[in-house]
C-alpha cells in the first residue's frame, strides 16, 4: 500500500500530510515545499538529519523553529 | 551520518560549520557555544546576580536551561503582557519550567500594573503592537533589573534575530541602531547590562536543544506577529543559509567585527547625552521618556473614553510578583 507515511507539520499551527515511502528527510521538505534551515523533523523523540530515511509506516513531525517578534 | 565526536547516529547536522552529533555530543556542544559567546565578550562572571527575561518561548527557556547548567546565578523575569490566551499559555509553561527546577521567577503583569493590556495599549495610542511591546519590555526588565539589584539581564536573541535585525538596518541604513546593534550592551546609570548569550546559536540549533533536553516551552507563535518584516527578512536570509551555508554567521560577525567600529569611529559624539526623565527618573534623550510618554498618554485616552475611572493616575514603577 502506497501513501502511508504521515507528515505532522507544526508551523505551529498543526497540519497532517501523507506522503509515499520511503524517502529521505531532505526529499520530504522538498517535496512540502520546506526550507530545512527551518525546522526540526522528529521521528517520536528522535532528531533526524537530512539523510535520515523515512519508512512508508512511519509518522514523522516537522516543526518550526523560526519566531517573530522581539524586544 | 555520523556524530563527528563519536560513532553514533547524527541526530543533530550543523550545516554551517560542516559538523553533525549524536544527542549526548550536541548538548555538550551547544552548551559550549554559550560559554565562548559569554567569555569573548564577558557578558556573565560566576559571581553575578542574572536576570533572564523569560517569555516561555523555545529561545529563553534554552538561555535560562544553559546559564543554569552551566552553573549560573539566574532568576526569571516573565511579563504578562495580556495577550488573549497567548500569554496565560506562555506563564504556565514559564511557571512549569521554573517550578520543576526549583528556580526563583518574577513576574510583572502589564494589566495589574499600568491597568492596561499591550494589545489596549496600541490600540489607544495607535501605534504598532510589536512597537510598543518592545518599547514596554525593554523598560521593565531594565528597571526590574536596576532595582533589585542584578548585575545583568540575560535574553533569548539568537543569530537568526540577530542576522535579521541588522539586515533590516541595512537596508533602510537606520545607522543610530546599527551602531548600537550587538551582543552586549554595557551598564550604565540606570542602565543595566544587557546580554545574548545565544547570539551565535540559529532558531534551528535552539529548537533542537528544546527537544533532546525535553524543556516545555510555548510553542506558539505571537497572534501579532503575523506579517512582521522580521519573519520576511528571516525567511530571505534562510533561503540563502540554504545554499550557502554559513552566511547568516559570516554576515552578522564581519559586521561586528568588520565594519561596527568603523561605524563607531565615524558617528562618534553624533548620539544624543542621556539625561533623567522628568517622570521616571531613568535615562531618555528628551524631557519624558518614551515609556512614560507612552503610557500616560494611553491612560488619558483610556480615562477619556470611559475604559478607566478618572482617578487612575500613572505610575512607572512596575508592581512585582515573586514565585514562588
Amino acid at each position: 500500500m502506497l501513501g502511508r507515511m504521515r507528515v505532522i507539520l507544526r508551523m505551529p499551527e498543526k497540519e497532517e500530510k501523507t506522503l509515499e515511502g520511503p524517502r529521505k528527510v531532505r526529499e520530504v521538505l522538498e517535496a512540502l515545499g520546506i526550507n530545512p534551515e527551518g525546522v526540526i523533523v522528529a521521528r517520536g523523540e528522535e532528531l533526524l538529519t537530512l539523510d535520515d530515511r523515512v519508512a512508508d509506516e512511519d509518522t514523522i513531525e516537522v516543526i518550526s523553529a523560526v519566531s517573530g517578534g522581539r524586544a | 551520518m555520523k556524530c563527528k565526536k563519536c560513532d553514533r547516529k547524527a541526530a543533530v547536522e550543523v550545516r554551517r560549520q560542516g559538523l553533525a552529533f549524536c544527542p549526548e555530543h550536541y548538548l555538550e556542544w551547544f552548551e559550549h557555544q554559550v560559554t565562548r559567546a559569554i567569555k569573548r565578550h564577558q557578558m556573565l562572571r560566576h559571581r553575578d546576580r542574572v536576570l533572564v527575561a523569560v517569555s516561555g518561548g523555545k529561545d529563553s527557556i534554552a538561555l535560562w536551561e544553559a546559564l543554569r547548567r552551566l552553573g549560573y546565578d539566574t532568576t526569571g523575569l516573565h511579563i504578562q503582557l495580556g495577550i488573549d490566551g497567548y500569554s496565560k499559555r506562555a506563564l504556565e509553561a514559564t511557571h512549569r519550567y521554573a517550578s520543576e527546577r526549583g528556580l526563583p521567577l518574577i513576574v510583572v503583569d502589564l494589566k495589574e500594573a499600568y491597568r492596561l493590556t499591550i494589545p489596549e495599549l496600541a490600540e489607544l495610542t495607535r501605534r504598532k503592537t510589536c512597537s510598543v511591546c518592545g518599547l514596554t519590555k525593554r523598560y521593565v526588565m531594565n528597571r526590574v533589573a536596576v532595582e533589585e539589584g542584578f548585575d545583568v539581564v540575560a535574553t533569548g536573541h539568537n543569530l537568526d534575530d540577530e542576522a535579521s535585525v541588522l539586515l533590516g538596518n541595512t537596508l533602510h541604513w537606520q545607522t543610530d541602531a546599527l551602531v548600537r546593534q550587538g551582543p552586549l550592551l554595557p551598564a550604565g546609570e540606570k542602565l543595566a547590562k544587557r546580554a545574548k548569550p545565544l547570539y551565535l546559536l540559529t532558531e534551528r540549533e535552539i529548537l533542537a536543544y528544546t527537544l533532546l533536553r525535553r524543556l516545555p516551552y510555548q510553542h506558539e507563535e505571537c497572534p501579532f506577529a503575523a506579517g512582521a518584516k522580521s519573519l520576511v527578512y528571516k525567511e530571505a536570509l534562510n533561503k540563502i543559509e540554504a545554499t550557502s551555508p554559513g552566511t547568516k554567521q559570516a554576515f552578522l560577525e564581519g559586521y561586528l567585527k568588520k565594519i561596527q567600529p568603523l561605524l563607531q569611529e565615524g558617528l562618534k559624539g553624533a548620539a544624543p547625552e542621556l539625561r533623567e526623565c522628568e517622570r521616571c527618573g531613568y535615562p531618555t534623550t528628551g524631557p519624558v521618556c518614551a515609556f512614560c510618554k507612552t503610557w500616560d498618554h494611553a491612560l488619558s485616552w483610556a480615562k477619556r473614553k470611559d475604559l478607566l475611572p478618572g482617578t487612575t493616575v500613572f505610575e512607572a514603577k512596575p508592581k512585582l510578583t515573586f514565585v514562588p
